[in-house]
């Protein structure tokens, strides 16, 4: 077990004395139902606590959506190459979901886990991107969010389409297909392979987990219903059955009540964290694709440069007029080139980084999550057992009062 | 104690402890006093009543009824009772806290599970076992077509009637149905347990193997609920049934159909008044209904729609007050029994669910960890993998856990599904009854009106002197009617309170089994629940202190 090395989700680590230490602490709160009918959305409270001098005061209060969100993320990815951007919780598709308060305390938690993950990202955290986010007034946002679309915004299907592209040429690459323009980088293979694989894992554990949530709440309702039979039959024995009867008819609803609260519980406790584990999986995907993407751009510009060379030297010898043009020409070329390579071996290195955090995260974040989930059941357990204790004496009294 | 006037025996009382029951011997058939103390002498028995020291020893009795339900699949005798499970054992633990073990032989116990108003020493065991196939011999109208099967019927019993302690025969599900149209004939008025279905499928599906099987398990179940039955273990009908070797000597009841045409032959015969048309005093004590006397079939018909839709009040009514209350309370717990059983099935089956689930989700997590061990290339993932073990194999040990409590739970419950037979068994002694009752108000109208149909054949007669030759033998004729219809009366109404007084005792017997069983039903299932939650609850905690260094200080 790996005791946490940071000691609050918000704060960044530094050298210096704890008085002057910087911290940045974000909080996501009050979700509320605004505007009607098709346009109604939520809302949230995003407060800052800071000290950096970037930012404003020592405490920061906007108001954000949903898509406010969308931005800061789609910007952050595009902008920070080879970083593991925090995953979103998704956008919800079935209607009649989207307002109800199990779904939007969800949404709020996973929206908190979000930004406080970048805030405390030593490279996100000084991003422009962040500090719009926290600071800038409302409409300002709201231009920030409109500007995007058509230019930068990436639409969740032009992401899953990547997704796509990358999971097949893997697979392709695994299955011996076709001979892909890809780096023959063996360890970088196996990541590919383990982060495809951990997700198919995770996805099935998160499916089991979201099952349990719905088990609890249907042996809820059946104690409770059962409850109310007990008792029906009571009040038509009479007497110190009838009374045992009914008894145990409490004790079944008491029951039912613990049971839903698990569910809640075990919801936002055990099942959130392991679909976030999924979805932090398949950012990882993404960020698999742009560096596929970013090692492309490299070798094509690498092999264009190479001809572009051998055309160079051809007008060399042939003294032509259009030397001059295509020595400029090669030169700028010789640029991208290069600025593709930096770029391209820069996600490389960040992307070492990230696979070192991001397990050391994950291990944490499971453990919490198995010890929320251990901690309920053995309460949800022990609460049983204690409602169904308390009531052998009342049968025994009914038994012993018989005869 | 039982008012059951149809019986020939005396109930012999034989009481004993449970520490005296394992300890009596055989004793010597010449002697004549016998081992217990307060008992009569049973005119029928010839040898001693000797007690087995046997499986009663078995931890696993928790009720006298146990000893007349066995399980046993197979004809070996010394597993009768089913062997303890694992849970069970543990759980002993908490029964015996509760001591329902130590109180079930003595018959004063406060915490008697008898399912018999007093336990005596006696006991009968009955099993059920081998299957086998046999043919029709003559007379089948398939050649060598027409097999059937035979169970060996075993019972092992001290009770002096049946003068022998071991013994076997061979019945098939024919000679079950006529002992229960016999016994539904002799115990009217009695909850007499309902026999298992006759399920008309083809024969192919006869022998398979399952239905055998099943069949097999109900008629143990009946028979022992037969044997369970204070009045009807005494029966000459099941002692027959149980003991004589070779064709059943139980005369069987002809079918319905039958009956109807042997009573529509004679139906002619009476309305032209050829035949005395008047009930046979034997017959009254029999329901009309499946009888041979169509004209009495019919007669009573009139009488109840003369009962439902006439102005006048019948001749005798149902008065029993107290019956009447009793009997409308029965139905309210038939519905709420009814409706329990329903919600009992969902609770096991939400239960078998999220054990399921957890199974899933263990398994699910075992992949995990397996994967990640081998793909480990930091020392956060071991830990990790580490951690998931735990949690692994935590939820599969819930999981097996769930399922051990839903099976247990299945057996507590399923007293619930046993009480609504129970209670077809006291809707049919209800039906005894009211057409008991039936039948003499018909015979009382009967009565009435023979009665003035001579009225007024004597004051026409008196009116000619020297009186009416043809009248006069009329009214002979009428009054010689009138006299056997007395008769019948006389009988149906000895037999209307016969019936009434079987009721009544049983009534009180149910409502006394009722509550033992209940309680002892709920006191099963509170254990059993609180029991396997304790044991849950262990498991999750030391998960939960496995992982508790994951907690971020002040969250």
């Amino acid at each position: 077990m790996i005791t946490p090395q940071r000691s609050s989700s918000g704060s960044s680590q530094s050298p210096r004395s704890p008085s002057s230490q910087p911290f940045l602490s974000v909080s996501v709160t009050d979700p509320a139902k605004m505007g009607n009918g098709v346009q109604a959305y939520i809302s949230y409270k995003v407060i800052t606590k800071t000290n950096l001098p970037e930012y404003q005061g020592p405490e920061k209060i906007v108001i954000r959506r949903y898509s406010d969100f969308v931005w800061l993320r789609d910007r952050l990815f595009e902008k920070y190459k080879g970083i593991f951007i925090p995953p979103l919780p998704e956008k919800s598709t079935v209607e009649k979901f989207r307002f109800s308060a199990e779904f939007i305390e969800m949404r709020r938690q996973a929206l908190d886990i979000f930004v406080n993950r970048i805030a405390s990202h030593h490279e996100l955290q000084q991003s422009d991107e962040l500090r719009t986010f926290l600071q800038a007034d409302e409409q300002t946002m709201e231009r920030a969010r409109f500007q995007d679309t058509g230019i930068f915004k990436k639409k969740p299907a032009d992401l899953m389409q990547i997704f796509k592209d990358v999971q097949s040429k893997v697979s392709d690459v695994v299955l011996g297909k076709e001979k892909p323009v890809e780096e023959s980088n063996p360890e970088y293979e196996k990541l590919k392979h383990y982060i495809f694989e951990l997700e198919n894992h995770l996805a099935e554990a998160q499916k089991h987990a979201y099952r349990l949530v719905k088990r609890h709440r249907e042996l809820g309702q059946s104690l409770s219903d059962f409850g109310t039979a007990v008792k029906l039959l009571g009040a038509c024995e009479g007497n110190t059955l009838g009374k045992a009867f009914s008894e145990l008819g409490a004790k079944s609803e008491v029951l039912s009540i613990k049971l839903q609260k698990e569910s809640y519980h075990l919801l936002m406790n055990f099942e959130e964290p392991l679909k976030d584990y999924v979805r932090a999986v398949q950012s990882i995907k993404a960020t698999i694709a742009e560096r596929a993407n970013a090692f492309r751009q490299q070798f094509e510009l690498a092999e264009t440069v190479k001809l572009k060379e051998i055309d160079l030297n051809k007008l060399r010898l042939t003294r032509s007029e259009k030397m001059v043009d295509a020595e400029h020409e090669y030169e700028e070329l010789k640029e991208d080139s290069e600025e593709a390579i930096r770029r391209f071996e820069m996600i490389v290195r960040l992307m070492n980084e990230e696979i070192v955090r991001f397990q050391e995260q994950k291990t944490l974040d499971m453990g919490l999550a198995f010890h929320e989930f251990a901690k309920g059941q053995a309460r949800l357990a022990n609460g049983i057992a204690d409602a169904w204790r308390s009531l052998l004496p009342k049968l025994e009294a009914c038994s012993s009062s018989q005869h | 104690m039982m008012g059951y006037e149809s019986q020939g025996y005396e109930e012999a009382h034989l009481y004993a402890s449970r520490e005296e029951m394992e300890s009596l011997v055989l004793d010597e058939p010449s002697n004549g006093s016998q081992s217990h103390s307060d008992s009569h002498n049973h005119p029928l028995s010839s040898s001693l009543p000797f007690a087995e020291i046997a499986t009663d020893d078995d931890p696993m009795l928790s009720s006298p009824s146990s000893l007349m339900h066995p399980q046993n699949p197979n004809s070996s005798f010394n597993s009768i009772l089913e062997p303890p499970s694992y849970a069970d054992a543990i759980f002993r633990s908490f029964d015996g806290d509760h001591n329902s073990n130590g109180e079930i032989n003595s018959h004063s116990s406060s915490g008697s599970l008898s399912s018999s108003p007093s336990f005596n020493s006696e006991y009968i065991r009955i099993s059920v076992s081998d299957p086998q196939k046999e043919q029709e011999l003559a007379n089948s109208l398939v050649p060598g077509g027409n097999t059937y099967v035979t169970y060996l019927i075993t019972t092992r019993t001290n009770m002096p009637q049946f003068g022998g302690s071991e013994f076997s025969v061979r019945r098939r599900f024919k000679d079950v149905v006529t002992l229960s149209d016999r016994l539904s004939e002799s115990y009217r008025g009695l909850f007499i347990p309902l026999r298992p279905d006759k399920n008309a499928v083809e024969s192919q599906v006869m022998q398979k193997q399952e239905f055998v099987e099943q069949r097999r398990v109900a008629l143990e179940k009946y028979l022992c609920r037969l044997a369970a039955h204070p009045v009807i273990k005494k029966s000459d009908e099941l002692r027959v049934f149980l003991q004589v070797q070779g064709k059943l000597p139980l005369v069987r009841t002809t079918d319905v159909a039958s009956r109807m045409l042997d009573g529509a032959v004679k139906l002619p015969r009476q309305l032209f008044g050829e035949s005395v048309g008047v009930v046979d005093p034997n017959e009254v004590v029999q329901p009309a209904k499946g009888g041979r006397d169509l004209l009495r079939i019919f007669k009573e018909l009139k009488q109840s729609v003369a009962n439902d839709w006439g102005g006048t009040k019948p001749p005798l009514v149902e008065e029993d007050k107290e019956f009447l209350e009793k009997k409308e309370k029965l139905q309210d717990f038939e519905q709420q029994v009814g409706n329990l059983s329903q919600q009992a099935e969902s609770l096991v089956k939400a239960q078998q669910d999220i054990g399921e689930t957890m199974g899933e989700l263990g398994l699910a997590f075992v992949k995990l960890t397996k994967f990640e061990t081998e793909e480990a290339i930091y020392n956060s993932q071991r830990v990790r993998a580490a951690d998931m073990k735990n949690v692994a194999t935590a939820a599969v040990k819930a999981s097996r856990l769930y399922r051990e409590l839903t099976a247990q739970t299945v057996k507590h419950l399923e007293k619930l599904h046993e009480y609504l037979g129970v209670m077809l068994a006291v809707n049919n002694a209800f039906s005894d009854r009211s057409s008991a009752l039936l039948t003499v108000q018909t015979l009382l109208s009967d009565l009435s009106s023979l009665n003035s149909r001579i009225e007024k054949l004597e004051a026409a007669s008196s009116k000619i002197f020297g009186g009416d030759r043809s009248r006069i033998r009329k009214i002979e004729e009428l009054k010689e009617t009138v006299r056997v219809t007395e008769d019948a009366k006389s009988c149906a109404i000895r037999e209307y309170e016969r019936i009434k007084e079987n009721n009544k005792n049983e009534l009180e017997r149910l409502d006394k089994e009722k509550q033992d069983d209940f309680l002892s039903m709920l006191k099963g299932f509170v254990v059993n629940q609180a029991g396997y939650a304790e044991k849950m609850a262990n498991v999750w905690e030391m998960v939960a202190e496995e992982t508790s260094g994951y907690v971020k200080e002040g969250s």
